[in-house]
């Protein structure tokens, strides 16, 4: 990983800061490519579902019915929009998801540090196997364990409340393994100096090894951020007020069985991505960093 | 300041192996104690035991009266400074400087004035607002020996902190190192394995193989009256020809050379020979032939390598029962001259050496069974 070679440079005695020699890269940026022939068409492919979508949101309800599908609306209806903020409590979904998410990204971050910490570099007895057996986890299917989570929930007695969706999901397999291999490679001399120099366990964990983990923090929020926001699956189970759904959830209140309103839909669908669309434009390469570093898909 | 101990520490780790075994040693209060030897032979171990980043398998070090075995390392009131830095990359030097003294409750003001004081007393002022990252390695150097003072620690520990630096440099941080002991009178070890700085540096020197400790001693001392075969061939540079020697009634006998030694019981033993102790034999002299190889001048002198006839020796490595020996007719030795005496390759010239500065040790043990210049 490039940044705990950066880390070791600065910390050990390599030469300083070396500048990136050479060329502007945004000068490299538009340099045509053979590879653009084929990359082209297939992003085309990938935008297809995301241009239907924001096309479809602007039709009349007849138009979406219409077949072969009507690919430029005869008028822009944006009073889709103002009439999904009408029907739905929209602002409410939206406010529910934000805080389930903000409240599982911050409660990852810090459990997920915690744990992968331990992992990384206290020796206890069980150690390995532990950490073998939280990463097995990843293994089994939500489907399994959906209905012994559902009991231990409704224990708690978080069923229809956003505690439902936050406690079960405050730190997973995932984030716990990609922290501890990060903070493996951080140069073990900078903690034990730190020790040396009088902090804590704790004190070295939030002082010293967390400020150097930002890349890793940021894709582990990011990662996280993603699958809260579009969970849809444990919502469906565990609440039931239409006050206390999420986004997803309350989207599926579009569908009914003998009809649905698929242009308000998908209007509703717009407004729920773009948070998501503007996050993963600032935060692109946390993504990718994930994907890439653990090899699990995000 | 209280001095520091180490009673009959040993070291083992998870898997069998052992990196110190039964070391005692005690060092004054305010001695720069030096530990030596090469890599693997425990004197890292022993520098992490001491700071309590490793744990003690058996044995006591203690600070004063004070048993540190099981302090963590904040109360044990040291500091290191680590041979890579280990500066906190993300913190500016002043920062870095201030954090032990911040983890300890230190009044702002009272860090202020502190980190004021080092950083002027190691010219580091004014690059107090940069990061790690931004410094040479000289400067590094410094910041980190500034985070270790600063503390004002009962003892400061320094583990091969020279070694990233180049060689012109390492020569002037060393001269810097040895006056800020003389300065501050700290009680500090000083881990390396070069012994040049072992030599420059130390009050006293513990020379380490295979976890045990060879010798101790004043660097001259164990220069000048090594204690068995590892030391003689550890410490000096260029090191010590070690030949293999018959010894009959007072006479030692290695090749063509035969030396007649005071006190010399029978038996194999080896001699041990400073490079700089041979010289050409004039008439008379016991002396051995000399065929020379290679020729390297070094401007206040010239090291000269060829062979002599007879078996050469290895230094042995810690406690090995039989010494490795290199078998062979001719022995590849290393003498040291004058500048002004350049014998050329291949040239064939007799080497004498006087009889006081022999070392004998003893072929099986390896101990020194005569010493020189006793």
């Amino acid at each position: 990983m490039s940044m705990s070679a950066e880390i070791r440079d600065s910390a050990g005695a390599l030469p300083a800061l070396e500048k990136e020699s050479g060329r502007d890269p945004r000068s490299d940026r538009f340099v045509f490519s053979w590879w653009h022939l084929v990359l082209f068409p297939l992003a085309f492919l990938m935008l297809i579902p995301m241009i239907w979508m924001i096309i479809t949101s602007l039709q009349t309800l007849n138009e979406t019915r219409h077949f072969p599908p009507i690919l430029v609306p005869s008028s822009i209806q944006w009073q889709n929009y103002t009439e999904v903020l009408q029907r739905a409590p929209f602002a409410r979904w939206f406010l529910n998801t934000l805080v389930v998410t903000v409240v599982v990204v911050a409660g990852n971050l810090l459990f997920c540090s915690l744990a992968g910490y331990a992992f990384a570099r206290i020796k206890f007895f069980g150690r390995d196997v532990v950490f073998i057996l939280v990463l097995a986890t990843l293994m089994i299917p939500f489907q399994v364990i959906m209905i012994p989570t559902f009991i231990i929930v409704r224990k708690l007695g978080l069923i229809d409340t956003l505690g439902a969706l936050i406690v079960p999901n405050l730190a997973g397999a995932f984030g716990i393994f990609l922290l501890r291999q990060f903070f493996r490679s951080l140069p073990i001399e900078l903690e034990e100096a730190a020790r040396i120099d009088g902090a804590s366990r704790l004190g070295v964990l939030f002082k010293i090894v967390l400020p150097l983990s930002g890349p890793v923090l940021a894709t582990v929020a990011v990662i996280t951020f993603l699958w809260t926001w579009n969970d849809f699956l444990w919502p469906l189970i565990t609440i039931y007020n239409p006050d206390n759904m999420t986004l997803q959830l309350g989207l599926t209140t579009f569908q009914g069985a003998h009809q649905t309103n698929t242009h308000l839909l998908m209007a509703a669908n717009v407004m729920s991505v773009i948070p998501v669309l503007l996050l993963f434009f600032v935060a692109q390469r946390f993504f990718i960093r994930g994907i890439a570093t653990s090899g699990l898909k995000g | 300041m209280p001095g520091l101990t180490f009673d009959r520490v040993s070291k083992e780790f998870p898997g069998g192996t052992v990196a110190v075994r039964d070391f005692s040693l005690a060092i004054a209060d305010g001695e720069f104690m030096i530990f030596v030897g090469p890599s693997g032979c425990g004197k890292t171990t022993a520098l992490r035991m001491v700071a309590g980043l490793e744990k003690i398998t058996s044995g006591t070090i203690s600070i004063g009266d004070r048993v540190i075995n099981d302090d963590s390392p904040r109360d044990r009131d040291i500091a290191m400074v680590f041979q890579n830095y280990a500066l906190y990359p993300h913190m500016t030097v002043y920062k870095n400087l201030a954090f032990g003294l911040k983890e300890r409750k230190m009044p702002k003001d009272e860090i202020a004035i502190r980190v004021n004081g080092v950083s002027s007393m190691l010219g580091i002022d004014d690059l107090l607002t940069r990061r790690p990252a931004q410094l040479s390695g000289g400067q590094r150097q410094r910041v980190a020996m500034g985070r270790a003072l600063v503390r004002e620690p009962a003892a400061f520990l320094l583990d091969e902190p020279l070694s990233n630096l180049d060689a012109k440099l390492r020569a002037q941080v060393r001269g810097d190192l040895k006056r800020l002991h003389q300065r501050l009178g700290i009680t500090t070890i000083y881990v390396t394995h070069d012994q040049v700085e072992a030599m420059t540096l130390g009050d006293r020197v513990a020379v380490m193989s295979n976890g045990v400790l060879q010798q101790l001693g004043a660097p001259q001392d164990v220069y000048d009256r090594p204690a068995n075969l590892f030391v003689a061939g550890f410490i000096g540079s260029p090191p010590m020809n070690l030949l293999r020697a018959e010894a009959r009634g007072g006479v030692a006998s290695a090749g063509d050379l035969s030396l007649p030694i005071a006190d010399l019981p029978d038996g194999d033993v080896v001699l041990g020979l400073r490079p700089e102790h041979l010289r050409p034999a004039t008439d008379g002299q016991p002396s051995m032939e000399f065929q020379v190889e290679v020729v390297e001048p070094l401007g206040d002198g010239v090291i000269v390598h060829g062979t002599v006839s007879g078996t050469l020796v290895t230094a042995p490595s810690g406690d090995d029962e039989v010494l490795p020996r290199l078998a062979g007719e001719r022995a590849e030795i290393t003498t040291k001259f004058e500048p002004t005496l350049r014998p050329s390759p291949g040239e064939r010239m007799r080497l004498a050496i006087a009889p006081h500065h022999v070392h004998v040790f003893d072929g099986r043990t390896g101990d020194v069974i005569v010493a020189a210049g006793a």
